[in-house]
């Protein structure tokens, strides 16, 4: 009865109106929410944006009279004054820095993931994990720097001096490799933690040891989460660019040779955008389908390692 | 039902125990190589500072072109005359076009004594490096380093130098390492971030509470998410390229300030501006700050909002109230690593064509501008040795800024673990 009483005190209503339940329209929340949705599909209209512009300058330089699709794919050369487009003298320097990096990252990253999720004390990880963050941290230009200054030196002490140039895939590639150790073991790490505790000790109550369980069980049960840090590394690898601007060298060159200079896309791209550069040139428009072929690459990479952790992932319980 | 099949007491095989030992041997090989790799990761980040402390402070040997004690007047040396007899010294000494140019820059009367003698500095004496010694050397081989000196520049000044220096940090660029410094570099990054923060903060916080709290699971939203979630993937340089081709061009009256009245100077600056720079960055960090507020969000428990809602809250109200005060230090955390990474960018920056020597300071957003990073990457990219000391003065101060940004995140962080009951 008192509640009651309480009630009707707080909030007197008049009986005699109706009172309409129908949702009252805000038109401040409404306006708010249109807000919002316009944020969230912001993300969209950066995605028609690059594949707009891109596409359409790109289709400028295929549409032009010098260029030949064909010509483009296969070429070893790349000549914009004399009308030589062969992209893969680009192509080939990128990939061969991010088989370097790859080369360095993925043993390094996957030793570094198992060491922490199956042997490191807390306390030690705790330690440990930061460091390593601060590595991914850094500026790239910085390991650009420290590519030019510090590993160039070290291989033409080792290599010769007459064999390894100033500027070389090699070195850029190597400290590219330091550049996504972080990501690749950051990411193996959060996969190999996953797994759950049972299957370990299973696998250690049957008699195996720490490192039967660490390679024969943990880490093919976080198979898809390794498998896509691995790519997502090949992609970031392969748009990275401050570190081959400054260390791979300048200049396209169809080479195999590691120790050679050579210019990978991202490298001209930059090279050439940082030069006097006049719009409408064929050179301008040649930036831009060079950009979208790396767009499509990487987004590729990006979706393939998306769908190997959805398919592929291990669900327990 | 009574495990007729098992024998215990012998299950094991004759191969098992001379294998055992085999096994263990290699596990504990393994966890080694396991361990040694962490530390090599360790040591290389060891070695990076390394490099970067080895330039930054050393032996310099400096040859004047013109000896300061010659210019100096009745035996007061140049650093104690005053204005009037500084300029008369400056004009006695530079050719007149070049008189005239500075005239131009900023004339003579509205310098400061000091201004003008750094002028002479810069313009007269020009004092020249002509070798460098790292740091390690310096110390630990000095008498050798001396000789060599003494032997092969008789003529020339050696000081041990410190490159980050009160010269360092106020000076603009400049042609002469001595002189130069990273001021107007600073100052464009920081402005650069600033109206990065005001166009990527509302954007990428508002798409985090559409997704995270309006957003049903339909196709369009499904769409949206699998977007943000691969633009976080797209190298920086494609945006640096988007940059380009709409920023730099096709909005150019825009980004230029030619719409809003601003005197454009033709020759320079067009659409490369800090507006462009700042938009760039924008969109380049949203895809991360999203996915950033979204987790803060997401980590908001429910019970909150159902108990607003049970008193009669709107959605927005409940938003505004009870989802993003205990969500704030999470996205603010993100923010600041976002922010981390747009400072450290220097691709697209190059790309939208950031100037790389100018003088002056920016002053607002529709200057030519350059960036920290940038001014590394320009100092690493030359040929003479002398300017990766510089470059590495540089990158100990992007560390040093980096550095305090990242403290901000982190105190955020643990204030946010000190909420959580």
């Amino acid at each position: 009865m008192q509640t009651k009483m309480t009630l009707r005190s707080i909030n007197p209503v008049n009986t005699d109106q109706l009172i309409s339940l129908r949702k009252r329209p805000r038109w401040g929340e409404r306006l708010i929410q249109a807000f919002l949705l316009f944020c969230g599909a912001f993300s969209i209209l950066t995605t028609l944006g690059i594949v707009y512009e891109l596409g359409k300058e790109a289709l400028l330089f295929f549409g032009s009279p010098e260029v030949n699709l064909w010509k483009f794919f296969t070429g070893t050369q790349w000549q914009p004054q004399v009308g030589e487009f062969g992209i893969l003298s680009l192509v080939s320097a990128t990939l061969m820095t991010t088989a370097f990096a790859i080369l360095i990252a993925v043993p390094l990253g996957l030793c570094v993931a198992i060491y922490l999720s199956e042997y490191a004390s807390p306390k030690a990880r705790n330690i440990i994990k930061p460091t390593l963050e601060i590595l991914a941290g850094i500026p790239t230009v910085v390991y650009g720097y420290f590519a030019l200054t510090f590993m160039t030196p070290l291989l033409r002490s080792i290599f010769g001096q007459n064999t390894v140039e100033i500027y070389n895939t090699a070195s850029a590639g190597l400290v590219m490799g330091i550049l996504i150790l972080p990501l690749i073991s950051s990411m193996s790490e959060d996969a190999l933690s996953a797994v759950p505790r049972s299957l370990r000790e299973a696998a250690l109550s049957m008699g195996a040891t720490r490192l039967e369980t660490a390679v024969r069980i943990v880490v093919p049960a976080a198979l898809s989460g390794i498998a896509a840090a691995i790519i997502l590394g090949i992609s970031r690898a392969v748009g990275e660019t401050m570190i081959v601007a400054i260390a791979a060298g300048a200049g396209p060159n169809f080479t195999l040779n590691p120790f050679k200079a050579a210019e990978t896309m991202t490298g001209h791209i930059v090279r050439i955008s940082g030069g006097d550069l006049s719009y409408d040139s064929i050179d301008y428009n040649s930036l831009f389908a060079i950009g979208i072929l790396l767009f499509v690459m990487t987004l590729g990479l990006n979706i393939i390692s998306q769908r190997i952790v959805r398919r592929f992932r291990e669900v327990y319980e | 039902m009574t495990g007729r099949n098992y024998q215990i007491g012998s299950p094991i095989s004759p191969e098992f125990t001379p294998r055992l030992e085999a096994r263990h041997r290699s596990s504990k090989l393994w966890e080694m190589i396991f361990k040694l790799s962490t530390i090599f990761g360790i040591l290389v980040l060891a070695l990076l500072m390394l490099t970067i402390i080895n330039s930054l402070a050393g032996y310099v040997a400096t040859e004047n072109t013109v000896d300061p004690a010659s210019l100096a007047v009745n035996g007061t040396p140049l650093d104690e005359l005053d204005k009037d007899t500084l300029v008369t010294i400056l004009q006695e000494n530079v050719s007149k076009g070049l008189f005239r140019q500075i005239e131009r820059e900023k004339p003579v009367e509205e310098r400061s004594q000091e201004e003008i003698y750094n002028l002479i500095l810069d313009k007269v004496i020009e004092p020249k490096v002509v070798k460098t010694w790292p740091l390690s050397e310096s110390i630990f081989n000095r008498p050798a380093v001396l000789a060599e000196a003494a032997e092969q520049y008789p003529t020339a000044t050696v000081n041990f130098t410190f490159w980050v220096n009160s010269t360092f940090l106020s000076s603009p660029q400049s042609s002469n390492p001595l002189l130069a410094g990273v001021r107007t570099a600073i100052l464009g990054s920081l402005w650069i971030i600033l109206i990065t923060t005001l166009i990527a903060f509302p954007l990428g916080v508002g798409a985090a509470i559409y997704l995270e709290e309006y957003a049903s699971d339909n196709r369009f939203n499904r769409i949206i998410q699998t977007n943000i979630n691969n633009l976080a993937g797209v190298p920086s340089i494609i945006y640096g390229m988007l940059g380009l081709a709409l920023f730099v061009r096709v909005l150019e009256p825009l980004t230029s300030g030619a719409m809003f009245g601003m005197t454009v100077d033709p020759s320079t600056a067009n659409g490369r501006t800090i507006l462009s720079a700042s938009l760039t960055l924008a969109i380049l960090i949203l895809p991360l700050l999203i996915i950033n507020g979204q987790e803060a969000i997401r980590s908001v428990p429910n019970s909150l909002r159902e108990a607003s809602y049970g008193v009669g809250a709107t959605q927005w109200q409940t938003i505004w109230h009870h989802v993003l005060p205990n969500a704030i230090s999470g996205i603010l955390t993100g923010t600041i690593l976002s922010i981390s990474r747009a400072f450290g960018e220097t691709a697209p920056l190059v790309v939208i064509g950031a100037a790389t020597y100018i003088t002056y300071d920016p002053d607002g957003p529709f200057s030519k501008f350059t960036t920290l990073p940038i001014q590394v990457y320009q100092w690493t990219a030359r040929p003479q040795e002398v300017f990766r000391n510089l470059a590495a003065g540089g990158i100990l101060v992007l560390l040093l800024m980096l550095l305090t940004v990242n403290a901000a995140a982190i105190i955020f962080r643990n204030r946010q673990s000190k909420h959580k009951l």
